[in-house]
């Protein structure tokens, strides 16, 4: 949405001796521009220093990101017991960032190895981190890889891959409308109309139960139009924590193929939902099981804490290997004019780690503690609430997934513990159990305790 | 427009089947999807890759090489990695990006002492090297002015046409390179500035003109400054080889000190792809020059809602590299005899291949070799006389006639040149 724009103007008298040709011709350029508001405005000065002789005056600042805002709150809380729920990545029990021992060790590896050079790779990445990638999600066995049907991009990290998948749909596929669940990533959006598509909403949260609202899902999806994209959560949703079962991926899928839908998986949390790689990859293998055509957005943000590193990896997989080349022909096309070719030392790490027996069973048991942790923080915050007799039901806390809960709290009660008890979470309720800790955990529970019971 | 119709009769043709038959195995969503063309750099390389000559030469390649053909890790940067690496955490960047870095950027484009960086005039995020901040600004520019065009000099990297078409920005080009005379058509690209309409947005290359080498004098400079301010352009610096093109990142940075002294605002993408050798880790920088500091809070907020939809926030371990190198004082005097070294052996190539060309009894002109700045020399070979040079000689280019330096070395010069006279000498 572009922003209003404003015209400044001075009341001061014009300086004809500041006039002068270019300047005339500059302001005659500017106010090409403001044409349709010229009329609201009664005078314009003509002093080049004035502020409208910019061609950058009309800009408005831009909002403020709603979560980084909760975090700056935070940052400026001068209180000792303050507790910052609001962010997006993983924390250890100390609430510090983690960096995982296996890729200290592949780091200091690759910096070791004065072989190694900075050379361009090429625009869809290093071939081993794709191969590799593909493998991750799809399975080792995988008919849809032993045919040759995927085909794999690096991209930078989750969001870079949704929005080349984007930008490569509106470019090639017929239909350029996207299906978000209602509610989805704040950035999903913005994604995906700016790759040229645009975007509508089927059901999936219910506030009611705090869970699935699957009927409303199916109504919504069978109403779609033939062809229409959908946009699946792998798991761990974001921001609920709200998942289907297997059965109801199952239903989802029949329909999904029923109607000629097309499936556009965002997969952000494998192995670090439910600390499994493999059940975490389930439902994107049933619909590649059944020989449909998919894409699928990977990051390896929170499952390999590379956050900064900006690894991710976009798979597309087709009905033949022939269209499959074709795709990856067409991909580059997308790729280039954004950014040339991907960063290389995160996918070089996640490379040498998807490569490597040992550094992969590494992988997996620090990822597993990750998840459990989290896991862990759910039940001893739903204990906690139980204990202090705390109204309504919670059982949502341990029924959701990943890194989020829906906690099902309103603006209000979330103002009021924040005010109350220094915790900083964004306005919908949503909290990040990856800030918690066994420590911080009877804190939030007192907070919510109070919210609920004071705070209508 | 051809493959958009098609999908279209796709469409139109499988809407009137059952729905059952959509999920026919000859069904695909992306059947209608033709190939893109072959890139020609790439097949350049691709093709000396599979030349089994042992005298084969690839001048094609993008990257600098040393006097051994071989790629280089400045040591300057591997000491910048032996000091990040265990001593970070990998968080996310700001939208924005490293801070550090673009202090350190803005001081090397600006100068350490410039009066804009005290007075926060500029609004600066880091980018996926040069590519994704001409790609940011490009977006920022149809966003922001969607009624303006972009001037792209002729020739030009061939990047430039898709990043400003996909951005959704219209193109018009204005004369830069003079066939004849293999240098600068000077008055052509000043009645361009002078046609153009007001309030246009101008891609300038700051030094070391890619493909053609060819680059504008300080006079020249000067004027075309001059002939912009009075249009109420929008010039935007493309500088991908600062210190790189010289050997002195000051003097690179000239033409952008001419415009600055002139009093414009200005856009600038910078990389350090090639002057710190940091190619695959996407080091770079967009910087807009802009009337005060809540202008500049204003357009850098604009350019953050820009990129983080995106890729959210861009890559860590080149920013690492990059505000480590600039910001040590050891580092960097190692970083500038490292940048310095590199450009004066691709200086020595040219005055080389020069040398040997006039020596060999070549009588054409040959003075644009050294002329010309940078890791590329538009040759003035036509493309017939390239595809002699690949079938007779095994020597590597793109059918522009554009050579890397940087693919030539004490050990291929002689041969090159011979090659070169061969085919261009008359019967």
């Amino acid at each position: 949405m572009r922003p209003p724009v404003i015209l400044k103007t001075t009341t001061s008298l014009l300086d004809s001796s500041s006039s002068s040709p270019p300047c005339d011709r500059r302001l005659n350029t500017l106010a090409r521009h403001f044409l349709p508001q010229m009329a609201s405005h009664d005078s314009i000065s003509a002093s080049p220093t004035s502020a409208s002789d910019s061609v950058f005056n009309h800009l408005v600042r831009a909002p403020e990101d709603p979560i980084l805002g909760v975090t700056v709150a935070y940052n400026k809380d001068p209180s000792p017991v303050k507790l910052n729920l609001g962010v997006g990545a993983y924390r250890t029990e100390e609430g510090k960032p983690l960096v995982l021992n296996v890729v200290r060790r592949v780091e200091q590896q690759l910096i070791n190895d004065v072989s190694r050079n900075k050379e361009y790779i090429p625009i869809v990445g290093l071939a081993d981190f794709n191969k590799l990638s593909a493998k991750l999600i799809f399975g080792a066995d995988s008919p849809a890889i032993q045919d040759n049907r995927v085909t794999t991009v690096q991209c930078l990290s989750g969001t870079g891959s949704l929005r080349v998948g984007g930008e490569f749909l509106a470019k090639h596929y017929h239909q350029r409308t996207i299906y978000l669940p209602t509610p989805t990533w704040g950035n999903h959006p913005k994604v995906f109309n700016l790759a040229g598509l645009s975007v509508k909403t089927y059901r999936y949260y219910a506030p009611a139960t705090r869970g699935l609202d699957f009927q409303g899902l199916l109504e919504d999806l069978g109403s779609a139009p033939s062809g229409s994209i959908v946009l699946l959560h792998a798991c761990a949703h974001n921001p609920t924590g709200v998942d289907p079962t297997l059965e109801q991926w199952e239903q989802i899928r029949q329909l999904i193929r029923s109607k000629a839908l097309l499936p556009f998986f965002d997969s952000a949390y494998q192995g670090f939902a439910s600390g499994s790689l493999d059940a975490d990859a389930q439902p994107v293998r049933l619909f590649v099981a059944d020989g449909g055509e998919l894409l699928v957005a990977q990051s390896y943000a929170k499952n390999l804490g590379l956050y900064g590193e900006r690894v991710g990896a976009l798979s597309i997989v087709c009905k033949s290997a022939d269209v499959a080349s074709r795709v990856e022909s067409q991909l580059k096309l997308v790729i280039r004019p954004m950014y040339s070719s991907p960063p290389i030392h995160g996918a070089s790490i996640v490379a040498a780690i998807l490569k490597d027996r040992n550094l992969f069973n590494d992988w997996t048991i620090e990822l597993k503690a990750m998840a459990d942790r989290i896991i862990s923080m759910r039940q001893e915050l739903f204990d906690a609430l139980c204990s202090r007799g705390t109204p309504g039901d919670w059982s949502h806390i341990i029924k959701q997934i990943g890194m989020f809960t829906f906690t099902g709290l309103n603006a209000e009660q979330v103002s009021f513990m924040t005010k109350e008890f220094h915790i900083y979470m964004t306005s919908d309720g949503r909290i990040s159990m990856a800030g918690l800790s066994s420590k911080t955990v009877p804190l939030l529970a007192d907070a919510i305790h109070a919210a609920v019971t004071r705070v209508v | 427009m051809a493959i958009r119709n098609s999908l279209t009769g796709q469409f139109l043709r499988r809407s009137s089947v059952a729905g059952a038959r959509l999920m026919s195995s000859s069904s695909s969503w992306f059947r209608s999807i033709e190939p893109a063309p072959k890139d020609p750099i790439l097949g350049v390389t691709e093709a000396f890759l599979a030349d089994q000559s042992p005298n084969k030469v690839n001048v094609g390649v993008g990257a600098y090489r040393d006097d051994h053909g071989k790629p280089v890790v400045l040591e300057c940067v591997r000491e910048a990695e032996r000091r990040v690496a265990g001593s970070q955490f990998m968080e996310y960047l700001p939208m924005g990006g490293s801070i550090k870095m673009i202090e350190e950027s803005l001081k090397l484009a600006f100068g350490d002492n410039s009066e804009f960086i005290k007075d926060k005039r500029i609004a600066a995020v880091q980018a996926l090297s040069g590519t994704g901040a001409c790609r940011l600004f490009a977006a920022f520019q149809q966003r922001f002015h969607p009624n303006t065009q972009i001037y792209i000099p002729v020739p030009t990297w061939a990047n430039h046409h898709n990043i400003w078409r996909d951005a959704g920005v219209p193109m018009k080009t204005f004369r830069y390179y003079h066939p004849e005379s293999r240098g600068l058509d000077f008055s052509g690209l000043m009645d361009d500035i002078k046609n153009a309409p007001d309030g246009s947005f101008f891609l300038l290359h700051a030094c070391a003109h890619n493909p053609t080498g060819v680059d504008p004098s300080e006079e020249q400079w000067r004027e075309i400054s001059s002939q912009i301010k009075a249009k109420g352009h929008f010039p935007f610096f493309d500088m991908a080889y600062q210190g790189f093109a010289s050997g002195d990142p000051e003097r690179d940075a000239k033409a952008i000190k001419i415009f600055l002294e002139d009093g414009h605002l200005i856009g600038l993408a910078q990389s350090y792809a090639k002057n710190m050798g940091l190619y695959g880790q996407r080091a770079g920088s967009l910087s807009v020059l802009c009337e005060d500091e809540k202008q500049a809070v204003a357009v850098k907020s604009q350019l953050q809602l820009i990129a983080r939809p995106m890729y959210s926030n861009p890559p860590l371990h080149g920013a690492l590299i990059v505000s480590t190198v600039l910001g040590d004082p050891d580092l960097k005097k190692l970083w500038l005899k490292e940048v310095k070294v590199m450009a004066d052996r691709i200086i020595g190539m040219r005055t080389t291949l020069r040398e040997n060309l006039e020596k060999k009894g070549s009588t054409l002109p040959w003075q644009h070799i050294t002329n010309q700045i940078g890791m590329f020399c538009y040759s003035g070979l036509t493309p017939e006389q390239v595809d002699r040079m690949t079938n007779e000689f095994h020597i590597y280019m793109t059918r522009n006639g554009r050579i890397s330096m940087a693919g030539l070395n004490t050990g291929n010069v002689g041969y090159v040149a011979d090659a070169i006279h061969e085919v261009t000498k008359s019967f």
